[in-house]
């Protein structure tokens, strides 16, 4: 489990994030939901430590993230894989490189021992035999996929995806959202998925808080989204004229 | 005496880090803004020396950047280094031609020319601009495509996985270009008078031969490596620091190259006053 503590941050004298405490639910879909400019990337970099908070802290179960020392830290890190929205493969590097990187930095495993994992990882998110293939090579929902094998190959605690479903079509972001939910489950691993995607939403939000102008909004699962009466939910959610009639006959019909 | 123990070494380090980062204000005065940017270079370097995660891992990437800076770099400083030679040497037999000056000392002023000045500054001024601009846009590169939070995340120190073997690498290939040059430019000297008749083989063999002092080359070596080691982290600190944007990523490549080549002119004339 994840605890945000009373977290404040300012750049400068702008307030972008104020007073978020939550709890990130282990085994679970956490999602951070909200518009562009909500502050959802903010939290999700404090979360994981690129940035720092103005004020407050980040529990990662009993252990103070702010107060680790480099060593703790970079022990800690070992235990948390990210998927960046852009992927953030590396492009000099092929697929089965950019996959192997945390075992060779970190790890003194022998290279069957890794290759067998790579290729372990690359058939779990459906790309076996794409070793020796280039990021340009790829798709973007591949390229995404290959994140996710690497972000998972040393066995994370701790999942975090960044915009996991940007720039993808609605079918293949279906197939991104159901393997993060899928390993999730299976790993009983902490996933905090950052998105502004209804239909991430919908499908695997079992944990979901809602960012607006830098405060939580609104908390709750899918199922609550339907009938909250939160109009910042709704409006955020049912956007458009034609979700929110269709949200009305839904509403109708019970 | 100071001992060079672990422990020093440490303390040292910690010494700089602290010093680089006291010096980082956020204000908006140039004068100090200076200050804050001197505060985060000294903080990076002290940040790049670390013990390494894997050896394995940091020996390879200093073995790629060793290609890429001396292999990558050796056709300009061919280049560069024979047109240095040619032109000192046609220069200085224009001028000495009908003096009392005998004409043998082409070989050794062009000799002289090559190892105090020529190969170490202007080969360094030409890298600065190939290496230096290079490796300010693939370390903000880096930054901006978000490689380098995927590696902070993983648990890898940034700093001194993308700077440490760019350091060593400039540090120990650089040096011996800049020797290779000046071997060329006295070739490259003897290729512009010796064919065209302003004097004999054997007359510049002794020019190049004459009046040797072993210091020169040992300020050379010390010019050498002082501008590759300004080089490297100067275009290290900015592309490490870019913000977002393709302009940015322009800006910080200008940067690289003019900020090492103000910083090289003027280490440039600190060694000259110390040393000669």
């Amino acid at each position: 489990m994840i605890r945000a503590d009373s977290i404040f941050k300012s750049f400068g004298d702008t307030p972008v994030l104020q007073d978020i405490s939550t709890e990130f639910l282990r085994g679970k879909n956490n999602l951070i939901i909200g518009r562009s400019g909500a502050g959802k990337t903010v939290l999700l970099k404090l979360l994981v430590g690129l940035l720092q908070p103005t004020k407050g802290t980040v529990w990662y179960d009993d252990i103070d993230f702010y107060s680790l020392n480099k060593r703790q830290l970079r022990d800690l890190r070992m235990q948390i894989g990210m998927l960046f929205q852009g992927s953030a493969l590396f492009d000099s590097m092929t697929v089965q490189e950019n996959i192997s990187f945390p075992m060779d930095m970190f790890t003194n495993m022998t290279a069957k021992e890794k290759l067998d994992r790579v290729n372990y990882c690359l058939e779990r998110v459906n790309l076996d035999g794409a070793n020796k293939k280039y990021p340009s090579e790829l798709s973007g929902g591949m390229q995404k996929r290959v994140g996710i094998a690497r972000a998972i190959v040393l066995n994370p605690k701790y999942l975090f995806c960044d915009e996991p479903n940007s720039g993808l079509d609605p079918k293949t972001a279906l197939v991104i959202d159901e393997l993060i939910s899928d390993i999730t489950k299976e790993s009983n691993i902490t996933t905090v998925i950052n998105t502004h995607d209804m239909n991430s939403v919908m499908e695997i939000g079992e944990n979901i808080i809602l960012l607006h102008n830098g405060r939580i909004a609104w908390r709750g699962s899918k199922d609550d989204v339907v009938h909250s009466d939160n109009e910042i939910l709704q409006d955020f959610i049912f956007a458009s004229p034609f979700l929110k009639r269709l949200r009305t006959k839904a509403l109708e019909r019970g | 005496m100071f001992l060079v123990t672990d422990y020093n070494v440490r303390a040292l380090l910690a010494i700089l880090t602290i010093f680089g980062r006291s010096l980082q204000l956020h204000v908006h005065m140039y004068p100090l803004r200076v200050l804050f940017h001197i505060g985060r270079y000294i903080s990076m370097l002290g940040s790049a020396i670390a013990r390494p995660e894997k050896n394995i891992m940091y020996y390879r990437e200093t073995i790629r950047q060793m290609y890429d800076i001396g292999i990558g770099s050796l056709p300009i400083v061919f280049l560069i280094s024979i047109f240095i030679g040619a032109v000192a040497a046609l220069q200085f037999a224009f001028q000495l031609d009908g003096t009392l000056v005998p004409i043998y000392y082409i070989g050794y002023i062009v000799r002289d020319f090559a190892i105090i000045e020529a190969s170490p500054t202007i080969t360094c001024l030409v890298l600065a601009g190939k290496v230096g601009s290079n490796l300010a846009s693939e370390i903000g590169g880096m930054r901006q495509k978000e490689h380098i939070d995927a590696m902070e995340i993983m648990g890898v120190n940034t700093a001194a996985y993308l700077i440490a073997p760019k350091l060593v690498a400039a540090l120990v290939v650089i040096p011996m270009l800049v020797a290779l040059s000046a071997f060329i430019s006295i070739y490259g000297g003897y290729l512009a008078v010796v064919p065209t008749g302003w004097l004999s083989d054997p007359e510049y063999a002794l020019g190049v031969r004459s009046f040797f002092n072993p210091h020169n080359f040992r300020l050379m070596f010390v010019k050498a490596v002082t501008f590759s080691f300004i080089l490297t982290s100067v275009s290290c600190y900015q592309g490490y620091y870019v913000k977002s944007g393709s302009i940015e990523l322009g800006k910080a490549s200008t940067n690289a190259v003019v900020f090492s080549n103000v910083l090289i002119l003027l280490a440039d004339y600190f060694i000259a006053v110390l040393l000669t």
